[in-house]
């Protein structure tokens, strides 16, 4: 078995007497989508914010490419390689999809500080920035600003940021929700696609895109992993099925 | 767009040819205006890149304007005296150079700045704009308190400070140094909010957390751009002092403050040549209004507000139309 | 040094203390419940002062200044908060500074205009001049004792205000969810005006208070609100715990400073550099203090973030 990519150590975190994240364990391997499911308030979103880094654990260490980033901040993870998307789309709203993209661009290559030279005018930065618009289908939509987009194309111009930092892990906070079927359809294959960049840690609650996707899931319900395993086994695990499925039948 | 660069081409067009006229009819006092109101609008240029590109309220600008007129005041004062500046450790003579004291005023002002800078922008929102006011009180009282530069009466330069083959004491070449400096600062602010930093600054005013997901450090960059704009700001505080051969606590007031921040605000926020549309109608309205009554900053006041609650664009907005480079 | 000079001195910095959370009350309570920065507070404690002597002076009795005050300053506030104010709730904070900033100056040269620039006088009232003995043999002026009652009663009235009525729920309920409030059914915008009038009177109490110890005069505002405002940042903003410790934290640090540098420079310097030198450190300490607060707690002391 090869190394994982990311890890994270016995997390948790508290708000208040609220355990948010109790004690979980998990990793990612290179080349798949794990999926992380659970109810609302299960806590997938604070743990997908103490491993970007904008959350600090109470206890617990989480390792990527075999370091302890624990104790770094969320920049210095981002330039390690972890990309991450927002679960409410996230972009810079007043700049072009092209600023927006040029900008993760210059993220990725660490030189933010040129001070005269026009970013827009650089080849190196908006070369790259394009091969990624073309990557999500939005060439025709580059010098749109980010706030006048469509819902699903935010999300698309979310990922083209993502691939923009050449990551080497993938936080996918819920990237499917609002698209509607069509969308959610379109955005499965992008996302498996996306799996052959890096290995992507994936929260969502379209069923049907988890269970396409996933080669592993976990289980996570009031700050707990209850469950984990192959898609297989976690539609035939009764504890998730009553916990977190309620009486609905899986797909 | 386009009508807005017409507008800024008029303003800078306009700014050169009034002290121009000004000299061909011999009205010195006009020259002065034009420079005061150069001056003025450097120093908004200042205040400019940390409110415009990086969105932050800074309502402390006096410190570095007044840091920059000391600084003027405190090198230019020994060579009136006939006294070295400093003895200890070696002795440094004070200097009547204008490029020296320019350079000196914006290393002092960047200093402060990323002393004031590094405090503040632990903080956001609210929180700053008091923080910084009460770090640009603190200096004020420290001026007042401190008797070596003459405390609360301030420090008179009785000759203006020179510059390597112009006669600075013309009017008009004074005001082509003041002017040629703040065309200089808006080509930089130019070029900067299209550079990669800009970018990245701008981004971070939009969505700081997006910013620090890609791997760039927003506190590093605002900070960054507080002392670049306290840079600027100090340097206009060395030319407001030579102008009026002058410098007290007065220069880092509350007031001075919220003046520049004024200047940068009736011309339009985040836009390129607001500070020099801003601070023209300022001395304006303080010439016009000040010749029909003594308190014409009611008047200021009044109509500050009825911008800031009916025309959110400034004077330039309200001219050129809307733009997207501030929300 | 004697020790009686010493608590003075302190006595001083607890009297400055009270009447500076008298004044930061009023903003952290807007900011708390508005979201509202108002630069405009400092202009209120003018209004009190000035509606104080005015009033003292047509009438002969300080008293009737004092409600003066109390009324002009909640009026002007009332006022401002319909026609200005209430605009820019919504409102970015760099938008709330310029409007606030304008009303700055048209109260400033509203005043001077109605009263002109030189300085106004207010006597302290014939009953509370001159000195009392405390235990221990301390000659202590009078006023300045009931200042600090004054101000600690405010304190309490605040306390108990916020703590245990139904305009002190509503209050809190405003801070946590402005939405839900005004689903219950209260008039959230008359509650609004009824906050801002209360702090805009709290400022103009002060300011009559302190105007007798001081003089009267346009401008005598902004010194104090910027005060207020370090009060606020170290205290916690929207927390009145925290700016009763925060202002008396400034208070007494500002005048035992400026009493002690002095003297203790003068250990390790000649008496004039010492006087200097103490007195310029004395004029920065309360900077410094907050500054070190920012290091600790950038949320403040008492502060939620």
């Amino acid at each position: 078995m090869t190394d994982p990519v990311l890890a994270v150590h016995d997390l948790s975190v508290a708000f208040g007497a609220l355990k948010a994240v109790d004690r979980v364990s998990l990793d990612l391997r290179p080349g798949e989508i794990h999926a992380l499911i659970g109810p609302n308030g299960a806590g997938k979103s604070t743990l997908i914010g103490l491993i970007a880094g904008g959350l600090r654990p109470a206890s617990g260490r989480i390792t990527f490419l075999g370091r302890d980033i624990t104790r770094r901040d969320t920049a210095a993870r981002a330039r390690m390689g972890l990309a991450r998307s927002f679960q409410v789309s996230s972009v810079a709203p007043d700049f072009t999809v092209l600023q927006n993209v040029t900008l993760a661009v210059e993220g990725a290559q660490g030189r933010a500080y040129g001070f005269f030279m026009p970013a827009l005018s650089d080849r190196s930065l908006t070369d790259r920035a394009a091969q990624h618009i073309a990557r999500v289908g939005l060439l025709n939509r580059v010098a749109v600003p980010a706030g006048d987009l469509a819902h699903g194309e935010r999300r698309r111009l979310e990922v083209a940021m993502a691939l923009a930092q050449h990551p080497k892990a993938f936080l996918l906070d819920e990237p499917m929700a609002g698209l509607g079927p069509d969308g959610a359809r379109e955005f499965t294959q992008i996302l498996d696609e996306l799996r052959h960049e890096a290995p992507i840690l994936l929260v969502e609650h379209d069923m049907d895109a988890v269970f396409r996707l996933a080669d592993r899931i976990s289980v996570l319900v009031y700050g707990r992993v209850v469950a984990s395993g192959g898609v297989a086994e976690i539609r035939a695990n009764p504890e998730v099925q009553r916990a977190y499925l309620g009486d609905e039948t899986l797909p | 767009m386009i009508r807005e660069g017409l507008l800024n081409t008029l303003l800078m067009l306009g700014l050169l040819a009034v002290p121009l006229i000004a000299q061909a009819m011999g009205e010195p006092f006009v020259i002065t205006l034009a420079t005061k109101v150069a001056i003025l609008a450097l120093a908004g240029v200042g205040l400019n890149v940390a409110l415009g590109l990086g969105g932050m309220v800074s309502l402390g600008h006096a410190a570095f304007f007044g840091i920059g007129g000391y600084a003027m005041g405190i090198l230019a004062a020994p060579v009136q005296a006939y006294e070295p500046l400093m003895t200890w450790p070696i002795e440094v003579p004070g200097t009547k150079s204008m490029p020296v004291i320019w350079a000196a005023a914006m290393a002092a002002g960047a200093l402060a700045a990323l002393a004031i800078g590094a405090l503040s922008l632990r903080t956001a929102g609210v929180y700053f704009i008091m923080i910084t006011l009460a770090f640009g009180q603190m200096l004020f009282y420290f001026a007042i308190s401190w008797p070596a530069y003459g405390g609360e009466d301030g420090l008179s330069i009785y000759v203006r400070n020179g510059f390597p083959g112009l006669n600075t004491l013309d009017p008009i070449q004074f005001f082509a140094l003041a002017f040629g400096l703040l065309a200089l600062a808006l080509l930089f602010a130019h070029l900067l909010a299209r550079s990669r930093f800009g970018l990245a600054l701008q981004g971070a005013r939009q969505n700081p957390a997006r910013v620090a997901a890609l791997g760039i450090r927003p506190y590093t960059l605002r900070l960054t751009a507080f002392v670049i704009s306290g840079a600027i700001t100090a340097l206009a505080g060395a030319l407001f002092a030579d102008l009026n051969r002058f410098v007290s606590p007065a220069m880092l007031s509350w007031q001075t403050s919220g003046e520049i921040m004024v200047f940068v605000i009736l011309g339009g926020v985040g836009r390129l040549f607001g500070p020099v549309a801003g601070a023209a109608l300022f001395i304006l309205l303080e010439h016009w209004l000040g010749g029909v009554s003594d308190y014409w900053k009611l008047f200021l006041g009044l109509i500050l507000l009825a911008i800031v609650l009916f025309a959110r664009g400034g004077m330039i907005g309200a001219l050129a139309g809307r733009q997207v480079a501030h929300d | 040094m004697s020790a009686l000079l010493l608590i003075e001195q302190a006595l001083n910095g607890l009297q400055y203390g009270v009447m500076l959370f008298v004044m930061a009350a009023g903003l952290t309570l807007v900011f708390g419940v508005m979201g509202l920065i108002n630069l405009a507070h400092g202009s209120l404690y003018m209004v009190g002062a000035f509606a104080c002597a005015a009033v003292a002076a047509a009438t002969g009795s300080f008293w009737l200044g004092l409600a003066a005050s109390l009324a002009a300053a909640a009026a002007a506030g009332a006022l401002v908060e319909l026609t200005v104010i209430r605009r820019l709730y919504a409102r970015d904070h760099l938008d709330q500074v310029l409007a606030t900033f304008a009303l700055i100056l048209v109260f400033s040269e509203g005043t001077r205009w109605l009263f002109g620039s030189f300085p106004l006088y207010l006597d302290i009232p014939a009953g509370l001049s001159g000195p009392v003995t405390l235990p221990g043999g301390l000659d202590y002026p009078l006023y300045r004792l009931v200042l600090i009652g004054i101000g600690l009663a405010i304190a309490g009235g605040l306390f108990w205000l916020i703590g245990h009525t139904r305009l002190g729920i509503r209050i809190r309920a405003g801070e946590a969810d402005r939405e839900m409030i005004a689903a219950l059914g209260v008039d959230i915008s008359r509650l609004y005006t009824a906050v801002f009038a209360l702090g805009a009177a709290l400022a103009g109490l002060a300011g009559a208070l302190v105007g007798a110890l001081q003089s009267v005069q346009v401008g005598m505002g902004e010194p104090v609100l910027i005060l207020a405002f370090v009060v606020i940042v170290i205290g916690g903003i929207g927390s009145i715990k925290g700016a009763f410790v925060g202002a008396l934290l400034v208070g007494m640090t500002d005048t035992l400073g400026r009493f002690l540098l002095p003297a203790a420079f003068g250990h390790i310097m000649d008496p004039s550099s010492a006087t200097s030198v103490g007195a310029a450190l004395a004029s920065m300490l309360i900077y410094i203090l907050m500054a070190g607060v920012l290091v600790v707690r950038p949320g403040g002391l008492y502060g939620r973030a």
